[in-house]
């Protein structure tokens, strides 16, 4: 199988083709123009990640909701679950940047933390 | 009549530079004026991450970029007004006069010996566009949207169109997809994304949205509230191609279609603008045609990364500051910096050689996209330094370090180039 995607690494944006074997290992990348391409290529067809940002809702805070984010990145399949936890959260003022408002958010293992105070 | 040293308009990722900066150099009695009710500007309500990857060394969230900075103006016990509006700027003898509006306060005339522009940007809006159809509910710019999601708590819409490729339409695309919105298409007038790569991939790429380049609405319907919108594929003279409409139901329109530096305060006080950048024309120290008055951030050119907002404007605060302690160096010649090539504009517009530092930071965009450009400095015709550049594009700012030893010898002019391979 060959999946194609946009090489991120630099605004040049190569277009990759990354073939895959039966057993979902990558055989090979091409279309890339450097090493860093390479790289890409296979761990974004093999194991691809995103750090969801997202708001919660604050109780008895000025406003109605404070920034969130993952802590670090988590696997891209689990983007909508994290936002399911996220979306039926309310945590309580005060908030402090860095605070944990979600633990292992969708079994990830990942936390989620405040990204702005909310008093 | 109140009296500070320097003033500082607008409390964003600018001023907060700004201001900072300036107190590093010294000037104690520095004010920020802020229209907002808290500080930070644009970035309160930029929650993506991505920000800061220059400065700190780190990915972080827009609230988190801006609370680095925050911190440390209180750190350092910069005063500040929160909920005040500067309404007029005017030069008078030796002062800038600032006028500005509140509600604890009313209306306060405040004097300084400088001030500095640090209002940024607003979004290009419907009326600047030509759309034609009805004007209902359900219309909005991107970062409108993007307020309303991220800092007010609404969905303004459940399914969405999306015109422009910017990248705040891009951001706003996968943040209204992860509130449970469904984002139709984006489409994009010009034959390539003025988005950056990154964005296109992991905001529409990654949730299965179409980007219909060369592509603009024809028609907007609903009465009360949109109820449809129908886009046109459109020729080279970016006229609309009849036969390829394509009709979508949906409820919300967002426009991400350009960002113009708000400068309504630098015309009251009459600072020369820049017909390419919208924003104040100025000299290596970022001062304005007006004695006093400096410029820096997105009220100065529109910027991508905030990295590089900060960067100017500590820039501007160190300026400032040496205006508020020494006063404007007269007599000093002022050398233009010119353009050639696809290069757009520079920033700063001219330089002086004896007053400059040991080098000197010019901005500058390109006006197409090119591969295997070459940008170079020409010091009266002469090549003075050369860089190859794999691949530019117009949406990402550019930059070259001018050395003052290339403007020896009574040097009359620079230019800054950008050429492609081909072009030689």
């Amino acid at each position: 199988m060959v999946k194609e995607l946009t090489c991120i690494s630099c605004p040049l944006g190569c277009p990759l083709k990354v073939e895959l074997n039966e057993q979902g290992a990558v055989v090979s990348v091409t279309g890339n123009t450097c090493k860093r391409g390479e790289e890409y290529g296979k761990k974004e067809v093999t194991a691809p990640t995103r750090t969801v940002t997202s708001t919660i809702r604050v109780e008895g805070a000025k406003a109605p909701v404070t920034s969130v984010r993952t802590k670090t990145d988590i696997p891209k399949e689990k983007i909508f679950a994290c936002m399911e936890e996220i979306r039926k959260a309310v945590i309580k003022a005060p908030v402090h940047i860095g605070d944990v408002v979600i633990k292992n958010v969708a079994g990830t293992g990942v936390d989620v933390t405040a990204t702005k105070a909310a008093e | 009549m109140e009296k500070h040293d320097l003033i500082i308009i607008g409390g964003g990722p600018a001023g907060l530079a700004a201001a900072i900066a300036a107190r590093e150099s010294g000037v104690e009695d520095v004010l920020i004026l802020e229209r907002e009710k808290e500080l930070g500007g644009i970035l309160n309500q930029c929650i993506h991450n991505g920000f800061g990857l220059h400065t700190f060394k780190e990915e972080l969230t827009g609230p988190e970029y801006a609370a680095r900075y925050m911190e440390k103006a209180k750190e350092m016990g910069i005063p500040y007004r929160l909920s005040t509006t500067v309404v007029d700027l005017q030069r008078q003898g030796d002062r800038v006069a600032v006028t500005s509006v509140s509600r604890q306060d009313g209306l306060v005339q405040t004097e300084a010996k400088a001030a500095v522009l640090c209002m940024g940007c607003r979004e290009r809006p419907r009326g600047a566009l030509n759309i034609p159809g009805t004007r209902p509910a359900g219309i909005f710019s991107a970062g409108t949207a993007q307020r309303l999601v991220n800092m007010e708590g609404y969905l303004p819409g459940r399914r969405v169109v999306i015109l422009g490729s910017g990248d705040i339409g891009l951001i706003m695309a996968r943040r209204m997809t992860l509130e449970g919105a469904k984002v139709l298409c984006v489409a994009e007038l010009m034959p390539y994304s003025g988005g950056l790569k990154r964005n296109i991939v992991q905001c529409l790429d990654d949730y299965g949205i179409p980007l219909k380049l060369s592509h603009t609405v024809v028609d907007i319907e609903g009465k009360e509230r949109v109820t449809a919108v129908t886009i046109a594929q459109v020729d080279e003279k970016l006229k609309p191609i009849p036969g390829t409409e394509e009709r979508f139901d949906c409820d919300t329109l967002l426009l991400s279609v350009g960002l113009i530096p708000e400068n309504e305060l630098s015309k009251a006080v009459g600072v020369e603008l820049s017909p390419v950048t919208s924003g104040p024309i100025v000299n290596e120290q970022l001062e304005t045609s007006i004695p006093g008055v400096f410029a820096c951030g997105n009220v100065l050119h529109v910027h991508d990364l905030v990295d590089y907002v900060s960067e100017e404007a500590e820039q501007a605060g160190h300026s400032a500051a040496r205006f508020v302690k020494e006063g404007r160096s007269e007599g000093l010649r002022e050398i233009p910096l010119k353009t050639a090539g696809a290069v757009r504009y520079t920033v700063p517009a001219s330089i002086s050689p004896e007053r400059m530092g040991k080098e000197a930071v010019v901005r500058f965009r390109v006006g197409r996209n090119m591969r295997k450009a070459t940008v170079r400095v020409l010091a009266d015709g002469k090549e003075v330094y050369k860089r190859p550049r794999p691949v530019m594009a117009p949406g990402e700012m550019e930059q070259v370090k001018l050395q003052k030893e290339w403007l020896s010898g009574g040097c009359r002019e620079v230019t800054v180039e950008a050429a492609d391979g081909q072009e030689g």
